[in-house]
């Protein structure tokens, strides 16, 4: 009950919902940090899955990266990181890049794999149907292929954003900010309130990561699509 | 860092002893985490299977306690368990529920009901049929979801060395190594325990192999 009483105090200060260790500036930090490296890795792997889906080339790629990012563990990215970021930039590159470049590394596959699966698996009749409309290879990509594919996609952005928000938080260990910091700073204090104060926030930002994507996937998708797998 | 070299090969030659315990305490924690992950979830998959309504739930609380992050879990159970191995594998249990239990249904579920008949037909009772008919059957997509498992336990117990010094397996050489500059120890813990989840998931194929020697012997065929 102690731990309890002691997050809810914590929470509950305002002294704690301001300034640059404050609740507001650490969920932005982690928001940014999160935002941008889905942002960055979307702008390769969505691009290149659908080639790949709609080309049927180099689907290979898919295959290996997928088996890559399994046998990748996020801590010992970023730690392996260091020592060649440290190089670039002595701050930065000890607080900042290897949680970033990281998060954009794991941010890729699920991008990649559900952007490929979900053009790919599109019903070849369909694209046949529309060749013989006379559609060229990029209106039957955005015209067809793609929104029948907005659920997978829709998919992968969701697993790769609550995979990249919930384990930005990793980031705080290795001198970046983000709500993982209390956590830290929690431990290193003997704190409790503070520890399970980020805990509780880290949590929540991740289930709320999830349920925001989900709710955006849902409004995306063709109502007649949606309408045909809710059966 | 620290305008060291990369990697100082003298300090891996002197603490070969050290890294070799670190390795094996790594594969002991994935070890536990996965047997006894695997037990639980077989025991809810078998459930799900019985009581249909009750799968939903079991997938969403499997997919919620997924999406909370480990390194906030290790921190929050060092206050309850404290600095004990159940800290270390808790979570590391509750993370292999979302990889295991939906392919072990999917597994029972991939069983068509021909067989089952043709298995009753041949006047098996049902625990016979479990046991010889589906159970292999099923095999194919339960050590796919036990390779998801491993290869994923194997990374997070690196994290597991935020609860301390006596933890973390590999994972203690990057945490070590970031605080005190030193990139060797860095990547002996990075790249080894990269490694360990990479021979595993090999491991794993193999074991498919032996395991179905049927699909070997269809895939020939065709």
């Amino acid at each position: 009950m102690d731990i309890v009483t002691a997050t809810i105090q914590w929470l509950a200060d305002p002294a704690n919902w301001q300034g640059a260790n404050g609740i507001p500036a650490r969920l932005e930090e982690h928001v940014a940090l999160s935002g941008a490296s889905l942002l960055v890795s979307a702008l390769f792997a969505l691009p290149l899955g659908l080639y790949i889906g709609h080309t049927g080339r180099f689907s290979w790629l898919v295959v290996s990266s997928a088996n890559a990012w399994r046998a990748l563990p996020s801590f010992a990215v970023i730690g392996l990181l260091v020592p060649f970021t440290t190089v670039i930039d002595p701050n930065l590159g000890f607080t900042l890049y290897p949680t970033l470049i990281a998060m954009i590394i794991l941010a890729g596959p699920p991008l990649l794999v559900n952007s490929y699966q979900g053009v790919a698996s599109v019903d070849r009749d369909l694209v046949e149907a529309a060749r013989g409309m006379g559609m060229r290879e990029r209106q039957i990509l955005t015209g067809v292929e793609i929104p029948i594919a907005l659920p997978v996609i829709g998919t992968g952005i969701r697993l790769a954003a609550v995979q990249v928000v919930a384990t930005a938080t990793l980031g705080s260990i290795f001198g970046f900010g983000g709500l993982g910091r209390y956590i830290i700073l929690g431990n290193d204090n003997h704190n409790n309130g503070e520890q399970f104060g980020g805990v509780v926030l880290v949590a929540v930002l991740a289930l709320a990561t999830f349920g925001l994507f989900a709710l955006i996937e849902r409004r995306l998708v063709s109502p007649g699509l949606s309408a045909r797998t809710g059966g | 860092m620290n305008g060291e070299p990369l990697i100082r090969w003298d300090w891996i030659g002197s603490h070969l002893g050290a890294i070799g315990d670190r390795v094996g305490q790594h594969l002991q924690l994935a070890a536990i985490a996965i047997v006894v992950g695997f037990v639980i979830s077989f025991a809810l998959a078998t459930i799900s299977i019985r009581e249909r309504r009750l799968y939903p739930v079991v997938a969403v609380s499997a997919t919620v306690a997924y999406t909370i992050p480990s390194f906030a879990m290790f921190a929050a159970l060092v206050a309850i368990t404290g600095l004990t191995t159940v800290t270390a594998e808790v979570p590391l249990v509750l993370y292999t529920f979302v990889l295991l239990v939906p392919n072990i249904v999917a597994g029972f579920d991939s069983v068509s009901p021909d067989v089952l008949d043709a298995a009753d037909g041949m006047g098996f009772s049902r625990a016979q049929r479990w046991r010889r008919v589906e159970l292999p059957l099923a095999v194919p997509l339960i050590v796919a979801g036990l390779r998801l498992a491993t290869v994923s336990t194997i990374g997070l117990v690196t994290v597991s060395a935020v609860i301390g010094n006596s933890f973390g397996g590999l994972g203690y050489y990057i945490l070590d190594g970031y605080n005190r500059q030193f990139s060797t120890e860095i990547l002996v813990g990075g790249l080894l325990s990269i490694a360990l989840a990479v021979a595993a998931d090999l491991g794993f194929v193999l074991i498919q192999r032996f395991l179905t020697p049927w699909a070997r012997a269809r895939a020939a065929v065709r």
